[in-house]
């Protein structure tokens, strides 16, 4: 095992077909080349360097993923970048305030120790966050909340205190 | 679990996207992606082209005329479910979307792509076959509409042809006066379907039915219409031993095999106990509105 | 004085990072041009490989290497046999990539190296195996028969281990017994499936000749050992790093995957950095997996409930190799009789090579199959005698002044005895018997039975042995400039809150507020003394080892504090971020305290010129640092406990079962936990929960679908069915404290607690709700509809 070998040559770059994409991510608009099968993902975190997006599963059932598209919270794993063409994307990293400052739902979860490993955690907050932003009134009950976390799996706090987050969150937003 | 190498193409245009999926057999259409996506990541489809058909404004909106709904091509489940026009004019069908995965995957999968993917559990299908509904499709030969009793073939398969694309899908509205229910059993909330039933009632002065559908989802390679059922309650009063009678002939209509979620006498008895609730529960409903 | 941090409700230092997307996981470590990994796995349980033809691939635009056993010179050898034992007659690990033999579905057969993961796949799939598919047997029990397909040649029966201990004498108490119960039970397999899949990134550094490798490793210093020794690295050469870690559970603990290995490799062959990221299907079909037991359970009982003797044989299903050794079983084994005294036990197991992904412990370890079996039993005996199943219990717990409790005979996965050191299980019956209103039960229960509704109330205890060794070290410095204060020790964390635990230890030695004390971990550059995290022993080892070592810093600081005050030791106390004279207020602030203790020659600040050379205050006789004294405040210790740590608890369940759908309901689940003092008990609470959590899914959803000829069907989340939220229900957690006076903190582990007893709790309560229509016993977990349904049909409903 000798690091003293000649350099291997290869081709350095894909062949795949591209196109190019024009969405605002965050409120910048972004225009790149982008590979027509690259997931959203995929261009969020190593195009774009937005890694708080996590990846899963990339088959929709994890929704670790999650981002909202014009609005609506959706799996980034199941959206080709080019579908997102014309899109108003938002990831985690557009909740917290220039100066760090949490979001309520983000405050809320940390009151409630609503993460743990924290890999779920930004898809979670995602789904939350689309979820309070549409107009259809929030349940609030036990079931209620739990309904609006299904389709985000938790491996760590067995979703005690995520619910209690949920909770805590509307209190702070005023949709109590 | 990164998909294939494929081509991408998003026309404007219908006329183009039929040309388009027409130019290559080997094209697939692309609408939400929510069940053609994960295909692609564990790379069990394989298409060389896309057809992408959300920048195509014709294949747009939801819109209700002569007792029928009219669900375009790229209306999201998340769309039709919030509808409240639609909610109005057939219950059944918000109610049953809310059993639809979860809001994320509603939010981006369309209602004609569920049908178009026909899973033999889905729930979008049923509410289809149960209503009597169907599917307009298009291709380079023209448009056709597609009865959805006709339209399901078997699991993940339908009468649309590959170069076809399905345009719109339309349900009926619930008929006047008549009750209805949507209840699934899953493993998981939003899961697919182990089994599920939905009933529209209609009874006349007397209460007695005149008028019930009945079908059900994960119990056979295809949504199935529960006409046995239908026959045992039809013109009754719906009483406890028209509900058993009719819930043990449902059950003899599942043909599932044993899987690995369920065995087939497990959803023999699901689907046997979904009948009786949901024919009384719809029956109930239709009291209310006569 | 400041208020006690150890104990409080503090919220975690690391949250914010973590919520803002700022967390820092391997993937998202920001890498110059790195090259990317995927695999080529076997597709079949059992073949020998005739030929791979790599061609194609190599040929394929962007790759830049493909691997197979041929072409990675040292490493093509089995890996470490991590934990040696001498029952185990023919231990086998698996190989980098396959020579010769695939030995399960999943195992790395090639490894393609390519400019993006996507290019990496088309190539791992133009890479060409032709196999000879080879008998196979997944089924324990056939696979342990004569004649039954071999996974390994020179492994008779499939038998990969066999071992006996023996506690007292069972067979006297069996044939004193005047009530004998013997029952089966099987417990399937499931996987840890944390949210973050396992991954690797490496670098090879030219110039310095440095290996940097970045994994989501529970044990990143043991890595860093393995590493240096099989790439031939100098160990101070050798670097890994655990960034965070999204969950663990136990996976995460087992090394070598093959790709930890691989990825180094090709990083140093292709001078680019290269990464590997495992994604979901491949976590579950080549990440390691637990939990197939099926055990043999007997009880020698008096007429009275009391136990006398206990025999138990079970088989352990490995998988195609057993790099972790028998902890697995033999943690099971050891803990087969629970909080009960039974002073006579005989416990016999196999560990059965299966052509499956290897077994290597997952969050419980042996300790879900062993409670399962014995909280079974015991429900059993209960209604065999007709004795309530909470009175039944009570007659055997071990009482408050029994302990320490010993198990002559039964060695521990630490391979040290087996004492259960303290506790107060009968004070936890009452509690648990009380929460779940147990008296009124079955009034309630007979109440709606007559509107069709089947309540059910289970329960089950469980033990844990914690805070295993060898040993932990902590580091503890007081910055100069900020006062802050720098801990560091040799695990990872994947979620415990490490960072917010450790800091709250060192806070109350040394006056500062959790927030001022920053832990870093799970980087050998940090801090490279130490073994890794795992069953349930970081606050027990670590946070001991830290606690030793902030009272010395403590010293450190008070000496040097009372100097600088002209004043007494015994009249220095630290709070508030400084030292004070007792009583008054002069104080000096920490930083100034650690600035003065490190003799400067240059001043860079106002604290600094006080500290310089020439400074007055420093003029003294002799040297500017004295003979024998280390600059700064700061030092290390360890902590090696004398042997594990004994936690307990008991749950309870009121469930509803709908016996038209045969769903389970759970209506209330309430867990009386012990765990010694606690450091923070929002923090322990959050383990419990997620553990039952994990302990539903093992009781109701989750289990591993083999087909017959070793595919794994469910290798998704799709039909691998994890809880989400709307499966879960509110979980009450109560606490007991009884410290552990094993250790200085008197702290127990909390990690694995939460998942142990659940599968018992729930089979105990479906079984009392159907009770009534005669569905008889629940002897097997997960617990699903379709069994529910099969035994009601049995029954004739």
């Amino acid at each position: 095992m000798t690091s003293r070998r000649l350099k291997r040559r290869f081709a350095e770059t894909a062949e795949d077909p591209t196109l190019q994409v024009s969405l605002t991510v965050n409120g910048e608009l972004i225009e790149r080349t982008a590979s027509v099968r690259m997931l959203l993902s995929d261009f969020l975190r190593h195009e774009l360097g937005l890694t708080g997006t996590h990846v899963g599963c990339e088959h929709g059932i994890c929704g670790c993923c999650t981002v909202l598209i014009d609005g609506k919270a959706a799996r980034s794993c199941l959206t080709l970048v080019a579908q997102a063409d014309g899109t108003e994307v938002t990831t985690i990293e557009a909740l917290a305030a220039e100066d760090g400052k949490l979001h309520p739902i983000q405050q809320a979860f940390k009151e409630s120790h609503a993460l743990q490993c924290g890999y779920c955690t930004p898809g979670m907050i995602m789904n939350i966050f689309g979820r309070f932003n549409e107009p259809e009134p929030l349940d609030l009950s036990d079931q209620g909340i739990r309904t609006m976390l299904s389709g985000n799996l938790c491996r760590c706090t067995g979703y005690v205190n995520i619910v209690a987050a949920v909770r805590r969150a509307a209190q702070l937003l005023g949709r109590v | 679990m990164k998909p294939p190498l494929f081509r991408y193409q998003a026309p404007k245009t219908l006329k183009e996207a039929v040309i388009a999926l027409a130019s290559d057999p080997d094209a697939m259409v692309l609408a939400g992606g929510q069940s053609l996506l994960p295909a692609l990541n564990f790379r069990l489809a394989s298409p060389s082209l896309l057809v992408d058909i959300q920048h195509i404004d014709e294949l747009k909106g939801i819109s209700i005329a002569h007792g029928q709904i009219i669900v375009k091509a790229m209306t999201r489940h998340r769309e039709l479910e919030l509808d409240e026009r639609v909610r109005q004019a057939n219950p059944l069908i918000a109610e049953t979307m809310a059993h639809v995965a979860h809001i994320p995957i509603r939010n981006r999968g369309t209602v004609v792509g569920s049908l178009c993917h026909a899973d033999g559990a889905a729930e979008v299908p049923l509410v289809l076959i149960l209503l009597g509904g169907s599917v307009v499709v298009e291709g380079p030969s023209g448009r056709r509409e597609i009865e959805a009793d006709k339209f399901f073939r078997f699991h993940l398969s339908t009468a649309r042809r590959r170069d076809e694309i399905a345009v719109e899908a339309r349900f009926p509205v619930l008929p006047a006066g008549s009750g209805w229910a949507f209840d699934e059993l899953t493993r998981r909330h939003g899961d697919y379907a182990i089994a599920g039933v939905g009933a529209v009632v209609r009874l006349d002065a007397g209460g007695h039915a005149n008028d019930i559908r009945l079908a059900a989802c994960g119990v056979a390679s295809r949504p199935i219409r529960l006409l046995e059922a239908e026959k045992l309650l039809s013109g009754t009063a719906l009483g406890e031993a028209e509900l058993k009678a009719a819930g043990k002939a449902a059950a003899d209509l599942v043909s599932a095999p044993d899987d690995m979620h369920a065995t087939n006498a497990y959803r023999r008895r699901v689907v046997a106990a979904l009948v009786r609730r949901m024919v009384a529960k719809a029956a109930a409903r239709a009291r209310t509105r006569q | 004085m400041s208020t006690r941090q150890f104990g409080a409700r503090i919220e975690r230092n690391i949250d914010p990072k973590l919520l803002r997307g700022e967390g820092v996981f391997v993937d998202d470590i920001p890498l110059p041009q790195p090259l990317h990994a995927a695999f080529v796995r076997s597709p079949f349980a059992r073949a020998r490989i005739r030929s791979i033809n790599i061609a194609a691939a190599e040929r394929h635009p962007g790759v830049a290497a493909v691997y197979t056993c041929d072409n990675i010179g040292d490493l093509d050898v089995e890996m470490p046999l991590l934990i040696p034992h001498s029952s185990m007659k023919h231990p086998h690990t698996q190989r980098p990539l396959a020579r010769g033999d695939v030995y399960y579905v999943g195992q790395c057969v090639a490894m393609v190296v390519a400019v993006n993961r996507y290019v990496a796949e088309d190539a791992a799939a133009l890479i060409e195996v032709d196999y000879d598919p080879l008998d196979v047997e997944i089924d324990i029990e056939k696979a342990v028969e004569g004649g039954a397909p071999l996974v390994h040649a020179d492994a008779p029966n499939n038998i990969a281990a066999h071992f006996v201990q023996v506690s007292g004498n069972p067979d006297e108490a069996f044939a004193k017994a005047e009530h004998v119960v013997k029952i089966r039970v099987q417990v399937e397999r499931s996987t840890a499936a944390p949210m973050e899949c396992r991954a690797v990134a490496a670098r090879w550094d030219e110039v310095s000749q440095e290996l940097t490798v970045w994994d989501g490793t529970q044990a990143p210093i043991s890595l860093r050992g393995g590493l240096a020794s099989i790439l031939k690295l100098d160990e101070d050469k050798v670097r890994v790093i655990a960034p965070d870690v999204g969950g663990g559970f136990g996976q995460k603990i087992m090394m070598f995957h093959p790709d930890e290995l691989l990825v180094p490799m090709a990083a140093m062959e292709l001078g680019r950095p290269v990464k590997y990221i495992e994604d979901r299907r491949e976590n579950f079909i080549g990440a390691s997996q637990e939990r197939t037991q099926i055990h043999y359970i007997e009880l020698a009982a008096k007429k009275s409930g009391e136990v006398i003797g206990l025999k138990d044989s079970f088989l352990h299903d490995t998988g195609a190799f057993i790099p972790y050794g028998i902890a697995v079983a033999q943690v099971a084994s050891t803990s087969i009789a629970g909080p009960y005294r039974i002073p006579n036990i005989w416990v016999e197991f196999k560990a059965v090579y299966t052509p499956t992904v290897q077994v290597t412990p997952y969050r419980g370890c042996g300790r879900p199959q062993a409670c399962f079996a014995i909280e079974r039993a015991m429900d059993q005996l209960a209604e065999k005698l007709g004795i309530d199943r909470f009175e039944i219990r009570r007659r055997n717990l071990i009482g408050e002044k029994e302990f320490p409790y010993p198990r002559e005979g039964l060695l521990f996965a630490d391979g040290l005895k087996v004492t259960l050191d303290s506790g107060q299980y009968h004070k936890a019956l009452e509690m648990i018997l009380a929460e779940l209103g147990a008296a009124n039960f079955a009034a309630a229960q007979q109440q709606v039975r007559a509107e069709g509704k089947y309540l059910g109330l289970g329960l089950a205890f469980y033990v844990e042995g914690t805070g295993l060794g060898p040993y932990e070290g902590g580091h503890v410095r007081i910055h100069p400039i900020t006062g802050k204060v720098y801990v560091n020790t040799g695990l990872s964390c994947q979620g415990q809150g490490h960072d917010t635990v450790f800091a709250q230890i060192v806070a109350d030695q040394l006056g500062v507020k959790p927030q001022d004390v920053i832990v870093v971990e799970g980087d050998t550059k940090a801090f490279d003394w130490g073994v890794a995290t795992f069953a349930s022993r970081a606050a027990v080892v670590s946070g001991n080892a830290i606690h030793k070592t902030a009272t010395i810093v403590r010293e450190k600081t008070i000496e040097a504090a009372a100097n600088m005050l002209e004043a007494d030791a015994a009249d220095i106390d630290l709070h508030d971020g400084a030292a004070w004279v007792k009583g008054s207020n002069r104080f000096v602030p920490l930083a100034a305290v650690a600035t003065a203790s490190n003799p400067l020659r240059y001043a860079f600040n106002k604290a600094a010129q006080a500290a310089t050379q020439f400074a007055p205050a420093s003029r003294h006789d002799g040297p500017p640092l004295e003979e024998g004294k280390a600059p700064g405040l700061e030092a290390s210790d360890y902590y090696s406990p004398p042997c594990a740590t004994w936690a307990y608890g008991v749950h309870g369940a009121l469930v509803e079962v709908d016996p038209e759908l045969c769903t389970v309901k759970v209506n209330k689940y309430v867990c009386i936990h012990d765990c010694g003092n606690m450091i923070n008990p929002m923090i322990v609470e959050g383990q419990v929960h997620g553990g039952v959590a994990q302990g539903l899914g093992g009781a109701l959803y989750e289990r591993l679908e083999f087909e017959p000829s070793g595919n794994l069907a469910n290798a998704n989340f799709v039909d691998f069915l994890m809880p989400y939220a709307t499966e879960i229900p509110d979980i009450k957690v109560m606490h007991l404290e009884t410290p552990s006076p094993l250790n200085p903190l008197g702290v127990k582990g909390v990690g694995e607690a939460g998942c142990i007893a659940v599968g018992a709790v729930v089979a105990s309560a479906v079984e009392d709700a159907l009770k009534p229509l005669g569905a008889g016993r629940f002897h097997q977990v997960p617990l699903t509809p379709s069994m529910i349904q099969a035994a009601l049909d049995r029954a004739g409903r």
